[in-house]
C-alpha cells in the first residue's frame, strides 16, 4: 500500500498515512486530486479506479471515505477487507465510532492504524491482539500522567 | 517566608481565574504586582458570586503548588546553609550560594516562583479543534490557526518542556488541515528523546507525519531510533520499528538494518512481526541489504502466530521478487506454504482469525501470492501447488466478499504459474461466476482479470461472451469500459455479427467519452473480420449514425475508401447514405461528409438505382437532392469542413444531374462567402460553369477506386521490383540466416560460408573471425547500456566491419551474375529502385510492424525512415526503438514522432547511417513498449539491407 487517506463527504481530510516519501506539496496535490475524483463518483460505481500507475480502492462508511492506493499487482478486494478491518477496530475502540471521534482523537486513530499496518503491509490479523496492544499502551500513558485530573479541567 | 509565598501565589492565581484563566488574558496579567493585594481583599466576594464551584478544586491545586514551591525553596535557599562549600565557583558567580541571604534574595526567588505559576496553560487540543470547527469562514479558520501557530512557535522557542507534547499534538492537527508545520520537526525529535511514553508516542507520530525521507534531521532521528530499538519496553521498540518502517531512508536503512535483524529473532512475537515488516521496507529501499535478513527470515515460517506468519510471508515475497537467486533459495518452502494453507482451510472455526466464516483471509491471500511468485515459470513448483490451489478454488465460501477475495487471488495464481489445463478452465469459470455476482467490485475485478488472460486463453473466455456482453449494460461506467475492451478482444470471424450487433447498441447509448474509442475499434474489427462487403458498409454506416460527432477522422477516411473500392455496392450504399442524410443529421458532421462525398461521386447511380438496391428506400428526385444540399450548406450547425465536402460534392453533381442552373446558382453564392476556404471553392467552381465550361465534365470525373490506405501492402506492390531484388539477395548464401537472432551463430555460419568459397577468397578468414567474436560480444554488451552506439570514427575497420567487408567481394560476383542472367532489364531496374526508396520489413510480431525505407543521402550516408505500425486493438505506449550497428558504421538517431502508437497508428523515426568502408550493413534492434499494461521487449537483427545502396 502506498498511502491511506480518510476524508469526509465535504472533502475535509481526517487522516493521512504515507508509506512512501513525497514532498509536502505533492502530497497535497495528490490528496486534493483524489478527494475531488472520488467525491464526484456516483454510489453505484465500483470502489476501484485507476489513477496514474496506481489502483485506488475506496469505501464510504457513513460520512467518511476511506481511500487506499495500492500497486498494480495488489489484491483490491483484500484492500477492501483491510479497510473494513480498520473500521471494525475503530468501532471497537471508540464504541460505535463516528466522524467526530476520529476528529477529536485523531492521534488514537493513527495509533490503531499503526498497530494494524506497518510500512503499508498488514502486520496483525487478529482484532483482539491489536486492541490489546493499544489498550496496554494507553495504560502505560495513564500511569505516568498523575496530573490527568487537573488537565481534564483545564487547570494543569 | 512560606506564608508570604503562599499569599502571593494565591493572589496571582486568583487574578488568573478572574481575568479569564487563559493566556488570552496576558495583558491583565502583565500589570504590576501591587494590585494583587487588592484583589486578595475582594477575593471572597468574587468567590461567593462566581467561583463557588471551582473553589474546591482550586484550593486543592493551590496546595499542590505550595508543596512544589516549598520544595523549590528548600533546594535553592536552604541547601547552601547546610553545605557551605557546595560550589567551586566564586561566590559572585554562584547564584545558589548566597552568603548575603536576605529579604532581597527571597523576594527574587518568590518572583521566579510566581513567574512559573503564572505561565499560562496552553489551550487544550480539543478546545483548539472546537475553535477551528466553529470558524464559519476560511479566513476565520486561518486566523485561529495562525494565532495558535504563533503561540506554539513561541513555546518551542522558550523550550517549554511540560506542554511540548500537547503543542505538537495540536500542530499535527493543524498540519492535517494543510497548514505548514515543518517548524515542529525538531520538537518531535526532542519528544522522542524524552523518557515519558506519552511523549515518545506523540513524538514518533509527529516524526512519521512531519518528516519524510528527504529531511536532514534524519541523522538525529537515526540515533533516537537506535536507542529505542534497544529499549526494554516492547511498546517503545514497537514505536521505533513502526516509525522506521514508515520513513526509512536508504542511509537510515543501512544504519539500522543490524538492529532490525536482531529484533527479528526476538522471543517476543509483537516485536518479531514488526521487525519482519521493517526488514521488508528496508529491502524495498536498499535491496542489497537482503543478505543480512536471509537467515532470520526462514524461521518466521515455522511460527504459529499469524501476525509473524503473515509478515514473514510478505518479507519473503518481496525478497523473491527482488532477486532470482533468493527466489531459487525459497523454492523449497513451497511444501511448507502448502501445509500452512491447507491447515488454514481445514482448521475449524477459530474466533480470533475468522472473517465471516473464512479463516484468516489476509494470511491466505498473502500465501497465495507468494505461491504465485514461486511457481512462475517453474513446472516442479507449480506441480506441487496444483492440488492446494484446486482445493482452495473449490472449497472457499463465495457468498461474501472475503471468499471472493481469496478466489480472486487463487485465480491470479493459477493464471500465472504453469498450472494444469483443467485448473485454468476452473479459474476462468470462477471469473465467469464473478461476472454474475451482485457486487459491482467483483464484476469489475473479473473483467479486469479476463482482459489480462484473454490473449492466453481465448477459447475459455469466449464461453462467457454473453455474460460479458451483458456487462455492457452495467450501471457502473468503469465496468462498461472494461466490458467494451474485453468484447473487442473477443471478436473473431465466427462471432462478429452477434458481437457487432451488441456493440452497436452499446455505441448508441454509450457515454460521449466512449464513443470515439468504441467507433474506431468497431471499424478496425469490421475491417479485420467482416464476412462481406455489404455487411461491412452497413456496419460503418451504423457507426456514423450512432456515434455522430464523436467519430474520429479515421472512420471517415476508412468508410470513403471502402465505398470507393467496392464498386458492386456503390449504388446501394449511396442510397442508404441518402436515406440517413435525409433523416436527422444534427450533430452528425462525419456522416454528412461521407454521405455528400458518396452522393457527389455516384449521383447518377442514386437516380438510376435498380430495384434490389433500393429495397426500402425511395429514390429521390434531382430537386430533392439539391434542396437538401442547399439546406446543408446554409445550416449554421454544419462546420466548415462539412460544407467544403458538400460544396465539392454539389459541383460534382452538376455533371451527373441535368439541372445545372440551380447548382450553378448555389455555388456562385459562395464566391462571396465570409469563410476564405469556402469562398475560394465558390469562385473556382463558378469558373467551371462560365469560362471553363468545356473542362467541367472532364475535371469532375468520378474518382478512380482508391486502393491504398493499407500503406504497407501498397508499398509492397509499387515496389515490387525491389522485393524481387531483395529476394534475389536473399538467395545468396550470406542471407540464409536472416531469421537467426544470435549474432554469434550468424557469424559462425558466415565464416563457414567463407570457408566454402575459400577458393574465391584468398584472404585468411579464420583468425579474423576469432577477433570478431570478441568485438561482437562488446557490441552485445553495449546494447544493454546504450540506445545508440557511440559514433566512433574508426577508420581502420576492425571487428565486424572486416568480415563484412570480406563478404563484399563474394557478393559482388553473385549479384553481377544475376544481373547477367536477367539481362539489362533488371540492372536498369536496380537504379530506379534506389530512387524509389527501397523498403524492407524489419520486424513484424504481435501486431507491431516496423518497416525501413532507405534513402541515399550522399556517397557514404543512408537515411533510414523507420515506420512502426500498430495493428492491434490497443494502444502501445512507452514505445522505444533502439538500434545498434557494428563499429565501422556510424549511427545517428533522430527523435521519434511519438512514444505512443494508437491502434492502426504510426510512429516514425529517422536513422542516419554513415558507412565509410561501404561494408554490408547489419543492425540489431531492441524494441520495447507496453500494451494493456504489459511490458513487451523484443530483439531482432536486420541484415537484409540491399548492399547496392552504398554503390
Amino acid at each position: 500500500m502506498q498511502f491511506m487517506l480518510l476524508f469526509s463527504r465535504q472533502g475535509k481530510l481526517r487522516l493521512q498515512k504515507w508509506y512512501n516519501a513525497h514532498p509536502d506539496k505533492l502530497k497535497k496535490k495528490i490528496t486534493r486530486e483524489l478527494i475531488t475524483t472520488i467525491l464526484t463518483r456516483k454510489p453505484k460505481m465500483c470502489s476501484f479506479l485507476e489513477w496514474r500507475d496506481l489502483k485506488i480502492v475506496y469505501k464510504r462508511y457513513a460520512s467518511l471515505y476511506f481511500c487506499c492506493a495500492i500497486e498494480q499487482n495488489d489484491n483490491e478486494l483484500l484492500t477492501l477487507e483491510i479497510i473494513h478491518r480498520y473500521v471494525e477496530l475503530l468501532d471497537k475502540y471508540f464504541g460505535s465510532v463516528c466522524e467526530l471521534d476520529i476528529i477529536f482523537n485523531f492521534e488514537k486513530a493513527y495509533f490503531i492504524l499503526d498497530e494494524l499496518l506497518l510500512g503499508g503491509e498488514i502486520q496483525e490479523t487478529s482484532k483482539k491482539t491489536v486492541l490489546k496492544a493499544i489498550a496496554s499502551q494507553d495504560l502505560l500513558q495513564e500511569e505516568e500522567t498523575p496530573q490527568g485530573f487537573f488537565e481534564d479541567h483545564g487547570l494543569g | 517566608m512560606i506564608t508570604t509565598g503562599t499569599a502571593v501565589c494565591f493572589c496571582c492565581a486568583v487574578s488568573r481565574l478572574i481575568s479569564g484563566n487563559h493566556r488570552r488574558s496576558d495583558k491583565s496579567l502583565s500589570e504590576p504586582e501591587p494590585c494583587l493585594i487588592q484583589f486578595c481583599n475582594t477575593y471572597h466576594k468574587f468567590l461567593c458570586i462566581r467561583y463557588v464551584s471551582i473553589s474546591c478544586v482550586f484550593f486543592f491545586w493551590i496546595i499542590v503548588r505550595i508543596v512544589r514551591i516549598y520544595t523549590a525553596f528548600q533546594e535553592i535557599i536552604m541547601y547552601p546553609y547546610y553545605e557551605n562549600e557546595w560550589s567551586v565557583l566564586p561566590p559572585e558567580l554562584n547564584r545558589r550560594f548566597n552568603p548575603s541571604f536576605n529579604m532581597a534574595t527571597i523576594k527574587q526567588v518568590i518572583n521566579e516562583a510566581v513567574e512559573r505559576v503564572r505561565m499560562p496553560t496552553p489551550m487544550r487540543l480539543r478546545d483548539l479543534i472546537r475553535q477551528i470547527r466553529a470558524a464559519r469562514t476560511a479566513a476565520e479558520e486561518r486566523s485561529v490557526v495562525n494565532k495558535e501557530c504563533a503561540y506554539i512557535r513561541s513555546t518551542f522557542r522558550e523550550e517549554d518542556i511540560v506542554w511540548r507534547c500537547r503543542n505538537i499534538a495540536k500542530l499535527l492537527y493543524i498540519h492535517m488541515l494543510g497548514y505548514p508545520a515543518h517548524f515542529g520537526q525538531l520538537e518531535c525529535l526532542k519528544l522522542i528523546a524524552s523518557q515519558r511514553f506519552t511523549d515518545k508516542r506523540i513524538g514518533y507520530l509527529g516524526a512519521m507525519l512531519l518528516l519524510d525521507e528527504r529531511q536532514d534531521v534524519h541523522l538525529l532521528i537515526t540515533n533516537c531510533l537506535k536507542n529505542d530499538l534497544n529499549s526494554s519496553t516492547q511498546f517503545v521498540i514497537g514505536l521505533a520499528l513502526c516509525t522506521l518502517g514508515a520513513i526509512a531512508s536508504p542511509e537510515m536503512a543501512r544504519d539500522l538494518a543490524g538492529e532490525v535483524e536482531r529484533l527479528m529473532k526476538s522471543p517476543n512475537a509483537y516485536i518479531r512481526k514488526k521487525a519482519a515488516l521493517c526488514a521488508y521496507r528496508i529491502i524495498k529501499r536498499v535491496p542489497e541489504l537482503m543478505e543480512i535478513f536471509l537467515p532470520a527470515t526462514r524461521s518466521l515460517l515455522s511460527e504459529k502466530n499469524h501476525g509473524v506468519l503473515i509478515t514473514g510471508v510478505t518479507l519473503i515475497t518481496e525478497m523473491c521478487e527482488n532477486s532470482p537467486d533468493t527466489l531459487n533459495h525459497f523454492k523449497k518452502i513451497v511444501p511448507n506454504l502448502v501445509r500452512i494453507l491447507k491447515n488454514l482451510i481445514l482448521a475449524g472455526y477459530s474466533p480470533e482469525h475468522d472473517v465471516s466464516g473464512v479463516s484468516d483471509p489476509f494470511l491466505q491471500v498473502k500465501i497465495l501470492k507468494l505461491l504465485r511468485v514461486l511457481g512462475k515459470n517453474d513446472v516442479d513448483a507449480s506441480e506441487a501447488m496444483n492440488d492446494i490451489l484446486a482445493q482452495v478454488a473449490t472449497n472457499t465460501e463465495t457468498s461474501k466478499n472475503v471468499g471472493n477475495t481469496i478466489l480472486y487471488e487463487t485465480v491470479l495464481s493459477i493464471m500465472d504459474i504453469k498450472s494444469e489445463g483443467g485448473l485454468r478452465v476452473l479459474a476462468v469459470n470462477i471469473l465467469g461466476r464473478f461476472l454474475l455476482n451482485n457486487d459491482k467490485n467483483i464484476r469489475y475485478v473479473a473483467l479486469n482479470t479476463l482482459l489480462r488472460t484473454v490473449h492466453v486463453d481465448t477459447s475459455a473466455v469466449q464461453r462467457h461472451r454473453s455474460t460479458i456482453l451483458e456487462c455492457l449494460k452495467d450501471p457502473d461506467v468503469s465496468i462498461r469500459k472494461r466490458a467494451m475492451e474485453l468484447s473487442f478482444a473477443l471478436i473473431n470471424t465466427q462471432n462478429i455479427r452477434t458481437m457487432m450487433k451488441e456493440l452497436l447498441t452499446f455505441l448508441e447509448k454509450a457515454d460521449p467519452e466512449f464513443k470515439a474509442q468504441c467507433s474506431s475499434n468497431i471499424v478496425l474489427s469490421a475491417e479485420r473480420y467482416s464476412p462481406n462487403k455489404k455487411w461491412h458498409l452497413d456496419t460503418l454506416l451504423k457507426v456514423l449514425v450512432a456515434a455522430g460527432n464523436y467519430v474520429r477522422d479515421d472512420v471517415i477516411t476508412c468508410t470513403i475508401q471502402l465505398i470507393s473500392e467496392t464498386t458492386s455496392q456503390q449504388a446501394y450504399i449511396t442510397l442508404q447514405l441518402w436515406k440517413a442524410l435525409s433523416e436527422d443529421v444534427t450533430d452528425k458532421q462525419p456522416l454528412i461528409s461521407v454521405a455528400t462525398w458518396a452522393i457527389g461521386e455516384f449521383g447518377d447511380l442514386l437516380l438510376s438505382a435498380s430495384v434490389e438496391d433500393t429495397s426500402d428506400v425511395v429514390k429521390p428526385s434531382e430537386d430533392e437532392v439539391i434542396d437538401l444540399y442547399q439546406k446543408l450548406l446554409w445550416s449554421p450547425q454544419n462546420n466548415t469542413v462539412t460544407k467544403q465536402y458538400t460544396l465539392t460534392s454539389l459541383t460534382k453533381l452538376s455533371t451527373r444531374f441535368t439541372s445545372t442552373n440551380k447548382i450553378q446558382q448555389i455555388v456562385s453564392t459562395f464566391s462571396s462567402s465570409l469563410n476564405i476556404e469556402l469562398q475560394q471553392r465558390g469562385v473556382e467552381f463558378s469558373q467551371l460553369f462560365g469560362k471553363h465550361e468545356s473542362l467541367r465534365s472532364a475535371l469532375l470525373e468520378r474518382m478512380p477506386p482508391m486502393e491504398l490506405n493499407r500503406q504497407t501492402d501498397d508499398e509492397m506492390q509499387t515496389n515490387g521490383e525491389s522485393d524481387m531484388h531483395e529476394m534475389k539477395l536473399d538467395d545468396s548464401p550470406q542471407h540464409r540466416n536472416t531469421e537467426s537472432n544470435a549474432l554469434l551463430d550468424l557469424l559462425g555460419s558466415d565464416s563457414s560460408d567463407l570457408d566454402i568459397i575459400k577458393p574465391n577468397n584468398p584472404m585468411p578468414t579464420q583468425p579474423v573471425s576469432n577477433s570478431n567474436n570478441q568485438d561482437l560480444l562488446d557490441l552485445l554488451g553495449g546494447l544493454d547500456t546504450l540506445s545508440v552506439t557511440p559514433m566512433t570514427n574508426d577508420t581502420t575497420n576492425t571487428g565486424i566491419g572486416l568480415i563484412l567487408e570480406n563478404n563484399n567481394p563474394i557478393q559482388m560476383p553473385i549479384t553481377n551474375n544475376s544481373n547477367f542472367l536477367t539481362g539489362d532489364f533488371l540492372s536498369t531496374n536496380i537504379l530506379s529502385v534506389e530512387q524509389d526508396l527501397p523498403t524492407l520489413n524489419a520486424f513484424d510480431k504481435d501486431g507491431l510492424k516496423i518497416m525501413f525505407a532507405l534513402e541515399k543521402m550522399d556517397n557514404n550516408t543512408v537515411s533510414i525512415n523507420v515506420t512502426a505500425t500498430n495493428n492491434t486493438l490497443s494502444n502501445m505506449s512507452e514505445f522505444l526503438f533502439q538500434a545498434a550497428v557494428p563499429k565501422s558504421f556510424q549511427l545517428q538517431m533522430l527523435s521519434p514522432s511519438g512514444t505512443v502508437i494508437l491502434p492502426n497508428g504510426v510512429v516514425t523515426q529517422v536513422l542516419r547511417v554513415v558507412n565509410p568502408s561501404k561494408s554490408m550493413l547489419r543492425m540489431r534492434l531492441r524494441i520495447s513498449y507496453s500494451i494493456d499494461g504489459n511490458q513487451v521487449q523484443e530483439q531482432t537483427e536486420v541484415n537484409t539491407f540491399p548492399t547496392d545502396i552504398w554503390d
